[in-house]
């Protein structure tokens, strides 16, 4: 069979692809371009002259101490959220793959928070945690819990953790739920003819053969809480209170747009930029191989 | 070592789907007992329950003295070989066989022992360090019989295990099941559709259909005395022929048949003759085709003379339609008029509804 389409003109083939082409160069290519041009140059205080600094913005980055602290705080975030929402999706998922009545109503239920957007998202949760708005706030202080998170860097950071893996749960429940019904249900009666208790069978059976999903999800869940986060910080703390809840991305956003540090702040995307390239290089690497148990 | 008793055991869905309607069997210590039936009688889910995956509705289950009505799976003391084999993937063939063993809490010296003799056994020594998805068909199949024979069970339970491999290869597997049984002397109950398989490998058959037992007993005494027309046409290839005993043709060879609504005659049990045997069935037929298999030959002839339809389901022949079976050398033309025979003894009487076997 023929899978080459043949075009009697040559001009053809080049303008079916162009839409797609231009809307690759003009929104990627070319601010990734743009990025990393500036990432070289220092603008003055009034944005009148530039100057070629080389390599001056990554040096001053990495001299500085709060970078070094945002990073830290990423990488603990991104843990947290990954790790909370991939253990309470696979939860639901395990009590959701079981054959309840009206299990499609729940199952239905529990996806539906994946399609609600992240600062909608930062706003519900504000809306029962603010300290003076919120629904459960009242609780907290009623339960002797001093609550306030736009004072309490703590607090305001365990919020945007919540916040955030809450989110990610309806995804990471969907790919668990279809993990778990790929496995044939007799591979998991075997088990219990084998003499394997519910936990049992649980960690030695289920959890190994959910591994590739699992691998899966954990690099797009670190992806998510780098970058996607963005809307529910904004939303929720802009970074606040001080730097406490200042990821790398919003450090990008906070620098170039409110502090005005375009060089530094275009250095700091490039960085983000490698680090994007490397979590799919991972991502193709080894969870596109079919079987990795 | 065991006895497996099945006393009126009822399975109903919700739903009110009622999947098996009482069924009683008896598999004495060591027996392989064979439960057949066509796809959707009820032999799978009877398995099941047995196994403990599926719950009983009423009735009892007794395992060597114990009613395990109650009892979880895994302290039943049953091994079960799956149909699509449900081997671990992620672990080793070795693996595999000694997780039933670890989860009992077995020393490490001697789930070793037991899983290289059982590899030893089924030819698997070689292969023992390898994953599930690197062996073939017939090999895992072995690893799913390895599974069940280290634990040493009371029972074995097989649910169709050869169904997912080719011809050739299921009928060594065939051989290979009832020999290892002998061996260990374990009683087991195996499921099947095929029944070929299920006239070989039985010490006792049990014929379902539709959440029923229809016999239970020796395959061949079954073969030559079926209770039912179902039984009749399900067990034997060719089927038995069924033919109203009622039309003329046949009611006046027949003489005394007591109230016999239908007859049957197995088709090996016909011979092309001019001559009719003494209270036998003589019936002109006119060849409509042949097929010559070798060893054999199967001609189908129909009777013109009898329009009138037959109630037994698989495997059913238009009504007037006769398969007879007769040596490979021979054949007749196609179109051509001949007459068979069967004797007296070779005829099995039933009453009309095919529900009962009448013995004049």
């Amino acid at each position: 069979m023929q899978k080459q389409a043949i075009f009697r003109s040559k001009l053809l083939p080049y303008l079916l692809v162009a839409p797609q082409l231009a809307v690759v160069l003009i929104f990627f290519y070319w601010p990734a371009l743009q990025a990393v041009i500036q990432s070289f140059l220092l603008q003055d205080a009034f944005g009148l002259s530039m100057s070629f600094v080389w390599f001056d913005n990554y040096i001053e980055l990495f001299k500085d101490p709060a970078y070094f602290e945002s990073i830290v705080r990423t990488f603990f975030f991104s843990f947290a959220i990954a790790v909370s929402s991939l253990a309470f999706a696979l939860l639901l998922a395990v009590m959701a793959d079981k054959p309840l009545r009206g299990v499609m109503l729940y199952r239905t239920l529990l996806i539906w928070p994946y399609a609600v957007a992240p600062p909608v998202v930062g706003v519900l949760w504000i809306f029962m945690l603010h300290p003076s708005l919120g629904v459960i706030s009242r609780y907290l202080r009623a339960a002797g819990i001093d609550w306030n998170p736009l004072l309490d860097g703590n607090q305001a950071a365990a919020l945007i953790i919540v916040a955030a893996a809450w989110k990610q749960i309806s995804y990471n429940f969907l790919f668990f739920l279809a993990g778990l019904q790929a496995i044939p249900k007799s591979v998991f009666e075997a088990a219990a003819i084998d003499g394997a208790r519910p936990m049992r069978r649980f960690w030695t059976v289920t959890f190994p053969l959910l591994s590739p999903t699992i691998f899966f999800l954990l690099v797009v869940n670190i992806v998510y809480a780098f970058f996607d986060t963005f809307g529910i910080i904004d939303t929720m703390t802009r970074g606040g209170p001080g730097t406490s809840t200042v990821t790398l991305v919003y450090k990008v956003y906070s620098d170039g747009l409110l502090g005005g540090n375009l060089g530094s702040s275009a250095a700091q995307s490039v960085i983000l930029m490698i680090l994007v390239i490397v979590l799919t290089g991972i991502q193709f690497r080894f969870v596109e191989r079919k079987v990795t148990y | 070592m065991a006895n497996v008793t099945l006393r009126n055991v009822r399975k109903t869905y919700t739903g009110g789907f009622e999947a098996i309607k009482g069924v009683n069997v008896e598999v004495g210590d060591g027996q392989f007992c064979v439960l057949v039936g066509p796809s959707g009688c009820g032999k799978s889910t009877l398995l099941r329950m047995v196994a403990g995956l599926e719950t009983i509705t009423s009735g009892e289950i007794d395992i060597g003295g114990r009613i395990v009505n109650q009892v979880e799976p895994a302290d039943r003391d049953i091994a079960m070989v799956f149909q699509n084999y449900a081997l671990y993937p992620h672990m080793s063939v070795f693996n595999n066989m000694a997780y039933g063993l670890r989860n009992r809490g077995m020393k490490e010296a001697e789930v070793k022992s037991r899983v290289e003799e059982a590899a030893r056994v089924l030819e698997l020594a070689p292969m023992l360090e390898r994953k599930p998805r690197q062996l073939s068909g017939g090999q895992r199949q072995r690893v799913a019989m390895g599974r069940a024979i280290v634990r040493q069970p009371k029972v074995f339970l097989f649910d169709e295990p050869l169904s997912n491999l080719d011809a050739k290869l299921r009928i060594a597997m065939r051989v290979e099941i009832r020999k290892l049984q002998r061996r260990l002397n374990t009683t087991s109950i195996y499921v099947t559709h095929d029944q070929l398989e299920a006239m070989t490998l039985a010490d006792v058959l049990v014929v379902m259909n539709g959440g029923q037992v229809e016999q239970v007993g020796n395959p061949l005494a079954i073969y030559e005395k079926p209770a039912t027309t179902f039984v009749a046409s399900f067990i034997g290839a060719p089927p038995m022929n069924l033919m109203s005993a009622r039309a003329d043709e046949i009611k006046s060879q027949l003489g005394n048949a007591g109230d016999a609504g239908i007859l049957g005659i197995r088709p090996e049990d016909f011979v092309i003759t001019d001559q009719t045997p003494s209270g036998g069935v003589a019936l002109p037929l006119a060849v409509e085709a042949i097929e010559r298999v070798g060893a054999e030959t199967f001609v189908y002839g129909s009777r013109a003379q009898d329009a009138q339809r037959v109630a037994a389901t698989p495997g059913e022949l238009p009504p007037g339609d006769i398969i007879v079976r007769i040596p490979g050398t021979e054949a007749p033309a196609i179109g051509a008029r001949i007459r068979v025979a069967a004797v007296r003894s070779k005829l099995h009487l039933f009453s009309g509804d095919g529900r009962k076997r009448i013995e004049v």
